[in-house]
């Protein structure tokens, strides 16, 4: 059986609250996973303590098989995280920026060099390669974010609403980037409130609320799941919500 | 009675409002009990001032201090030194009223009266720089009211006329700056300008002193009895200023109503323009495509390199710090000035700048520590990064170290050519004071953005006076071992102490 790339068990943190409950997750190799749940269901919790941000209280990560907890380092070798809030430097320019990345993640000079020409010409980004990322809009600086997160070529990328705040061009460009990468086999796992994004990119999609993995499946599975043709919408809205499902 | 709004009146409740909630935020962290330790540390703080003052002024004050020339001299210089640091601060102040945005752009949108916002948040501006001036001096007021005269008391009405004039001449030389300079560059240069003026006069004086009298002290130059020659007349209407710090009423009275009149003129000259600037401040951020002035070469550094390449890159490209950290190669001049004027001629004059130079070593190493350790704006990027967490604090802190050494190592150099021994327990206390700025800031290493530096102190006040009092004992060992004092061992002691108690109340303990 091949390894997943990421198998979550029994996964279980607290902060004033419960926030996650023995979460059992597993995403094959070079998937699409889409993480989908209301405000404050735990998506960005979860996620974070896969990126070794967050010590769970409970349960094991493994990524390509690795704790995450017992060997980080080799863990995140294999893995990019990008958030909801670019984590730029205002003032490098986005040329020194993934330099730095490159730096951190030890990538060979030419190679880094030669990939961060080419993403930063496919995100629209060559114009602005020699400019201070401090003058830069939002959809610019979640590109340059974006362009840091692959250029170490990593086999895992997590994204948390990775398209929020990005114009319609910009968020073109990000979700065309993304499913190349996963046509080369790389595996995304995404959260996103927009649930359109998530319908079409998106091979399986897991579903939380309340810190647990209340459904999960392609989307003809989670379909099934409703008993009738149901946009993803409305799947998501009888599942996280209690009562009558709108619609 | 309610105020209408836009008004003036409804502007300033709603300012100080703000700043209410804010100061409560800052002093308490969300938790009153706090606010009740801080009250009463701050009044043993407070008590101890004024004890200090009292031992300072009462021998002075024995048989009455008469309004004669040197001791005018003496008020107004004295009197400068505080208006410098009055001035810094407002010209720091008012660039803020320009360009910082949180609610501005609310205002800014709305039919409001941009000119009532303008003479608000500038009478703010005046306002809390008096009330800072008058909590620093009041020790010093009380005391010479307690053995002197009541009369001094007239220094509380003098004080806030001073803040007006030095808010009147924030808002010129700002608005001096928009003209020359243009909005994308007034906020940096006015920055520097804030550390310059801060720091200037002080070490201007000083350096005067130096040079003039061979003596570190700053008050020397005001006493000195050639200067004094020099100056008119004791009824001269250039001693107006310090005859009504003294409590001249007849003296305050024209002070006062001009300092403040200087004020009105100011606001009422500047504030037709203020909604036009900082809209015009507001588009600098927009059109901030600096174009960096170095190619990126991808040279295949180490992790450790990576990381401290970049701390060395943001460092050196950022506006702020470049102003604090030249304000520290301000102070150090002096120190280099006496090493100059004094060399080759025995160490002797020398035991002044060893503390200075220690402390500097550890101010500047803690704020160098602060931008890398806790201003780290990628934190979850180079959290995720496969390093130990324990390297990339080490690459942080050499990055530090580093910066702070090469300050230093010249004039180390330059106290090494004098006297080996007294290099050598200067280096050694600096690298101790900076090592413990550095590790306190590393025990108490909160992830916040590098724009909140100016900030920091509030972050953790534990670990702000427990920098300082480190830094005070490093420099006090320093002296004491150059002189070759056993003392010195006892203040290294309390050094430790200070350090373990830092270390028992950090939240990072690794």
């Amino acid at each position: 059986m091949p390894v997943p790339a990421l198998a979550i068990t029994n996964l279980a943190k607290s902060f004033d609250r419960p926030v996650v409950h023995g979460l059992d997750l597993t995403v094959a190799a070079g998937e699409f996973y889409a993480l989908l749940g209301p405000n404050g269901a735990g998506k960005t919790t979860i996620l974070r303590m896969v990126a070794g941000l967050l010590a769970p209280d409970a349960g094991t990560i493994e990524i390509f098989g690795t704790d995450v907890r017992k060997d980080p380092v080799a863990a995140k070798r294999l893995l990019a995280w990008v958030s909801d809030e670019p984590m730029v430097y205002d003032r490098l320019t986005p040329l020194e920026y993934l330099d730095f990345v490159a730096g951190l993640w030890q990538v060979d000079p030419i190679q880094a060099r030669d990939t961060a020409n080419d993403l930063l010409d496919l995100l629209g980004l060559k114009p602005h390669a020699n400019e201070l990322c401090g003058g830069f809009s939002k959809g610019m600086l979640q590109k340059v974010a974006l362009a840091g997160a692959l250029i170490h070529d990593p086999r895992l990328i997590i994204l948390d609403e990775p398209l929020t705040g990005l114009d319609a061009g910009s968020a073109r460009q990000v979700k065309d980037v993304l499913l190349e990468k996963v046509r080369q086999g790389v595996t995304i796992i995404m959260t996103t409130h927009i649930l359109e994004v998530a319908e079409r990119m998106a091979q399986r999609i897991g579903v939380i609320a309340g810190g647990r993995l209340v459904a999960e499946g392609t989307l003809t599975e989670l379909r099934a799941r409703t008993g009738r043709e149901s946009t993803l919408e409305e799947i998501f809205l009888e599942l996280v919500e209690p009562g009558p499902a709108a619609t | 009675m309610m105020a209408a709004p836009g008004s003036l009146l409804w502007f300033a409740r709603h300012e100080l409002r703000l700043a209410w909630r804010d100061w409560l935020a800052m002093m308490t962290g969300g938790q009153r009990v706090r606010l009740f330790g801080f009250l009463f540390g701050g009044l043993a703080v407070y008590a101890l001032l004024h004890l200090i003052a009292a031992v300072i002024i009462a021998p002075a004050a024995a048989n009455g201090i008469a309004p004669d020339k040197p001791t005018l001299a003496m008020v107004t210089g004295i009197g400068l030194l505080f208006f410098s640091v009055m001035l810094s601060q407002a010209l720091e102040a008012i660039t803020r009223v320009y360009y910082t945005r949180s609610d501005l752009d609310l205002i800014l949108s709305s039919p409001a009266s941009t000119r009532t916002l303008f003479a608000v948040r500038t009478g703010a501006v005046a306002l809390s720089t008096a009330l800072l001036s008058a909590l620093l001096a009041s020790p010093i007021i009380n005391m010479l009211a307690l053995f002197a005269g009541p009369h001094w008391l007239w220094a509380y009405l003098v004080l806030p006329a001073f803040s007006a004039l030095a808010v009147a001449i924030a808002m010129a030389l700002t608005m001096g700056l928009f003209r020359l300079v243009g909005p994308k560059r007034t906020r940096l240069i006015a920055q520097i300008l804030a550390a310059i003026v801060g720091a200037g006069f002080v070490i201007g004086i000083q350096a005067v002193a130096i040079l003039s009298f061979d003596t570190y002290s700053r008050f020397a130059l005001f006493s000195s009895p050639d200067l004094i020659a020099t100056l008119p007349a004791a009824d001269h209407w250039l001693w107006l200023p310090a005859r009504a710090v003294m409590g001249d009423a007849i003296s305050a009275v024209p002070v006062i109503a001009t300092f403040l009149g200087a004020l009105a003129l100011a606001m009422l000259f500047f504030s037709p323009s203020y909604g036009r600037l900082a809209v015009a401040a507001a588009s600098v951020g927009q059109s901030n495509r600096h174009r960096a002035k170095t190619g990126t070469h991808f040279t295949g550094r180490s992790q450790a390199q990576a990381l401290r390449h970049k701390e060395w890159r943001l460092l050196q490209r950022d506006p702020w710090l470049l102003s604090q950290t030249l304000m520290q190669m301000l102070y150090l001049l002096p120190p280099a000035l006496l090493l100059w004027v004094n060399y080759g001629e025995g160490a002797g004059a020398f035991i002044v700048i060893v503390p200075v130079l220690v402390m500097a070593a550890g101010q500047l190493a803690g704020g160098l520590a602060w931008l890398a350790l806790s201003g780290e704006d990628a934190y979850d990027l180079v959290a995720t990064a496969p390093i130990p967490a324990a390297s990339i604090l080490r690459a942080k802190v050499e990055a530090v170290l580093v910066v702070v050494a090469a300050v230093l190592a010249p004039l180390l150099a330059l106290l090494a050519l004098n006297s080996w021994a007294m290099a050598v327990a200067t280096g050694i206390c600096a690298i101790l004071s900076a090592a413990s700025a550095t590790a306190i800031q590393v025990w108490f290493r909160i992830p916040m953005r590098r724009a909140m530096f100016r900030r920091r102190q509030v972050a953790s006040r534990a670990a702000t006076i427990s920098e300082a009092f480190a830094s005070i004992t490093w420099a006090g060992t320093g002296a004491l071992l150059s002189v070759g004092s056993w003392v010195a061992g006892l203040t290294a002691i309390i050094a430790l102490v200070v350090l373990g108690i830092a270390r028992s109340l950090s939240p990072h303990r690794s």
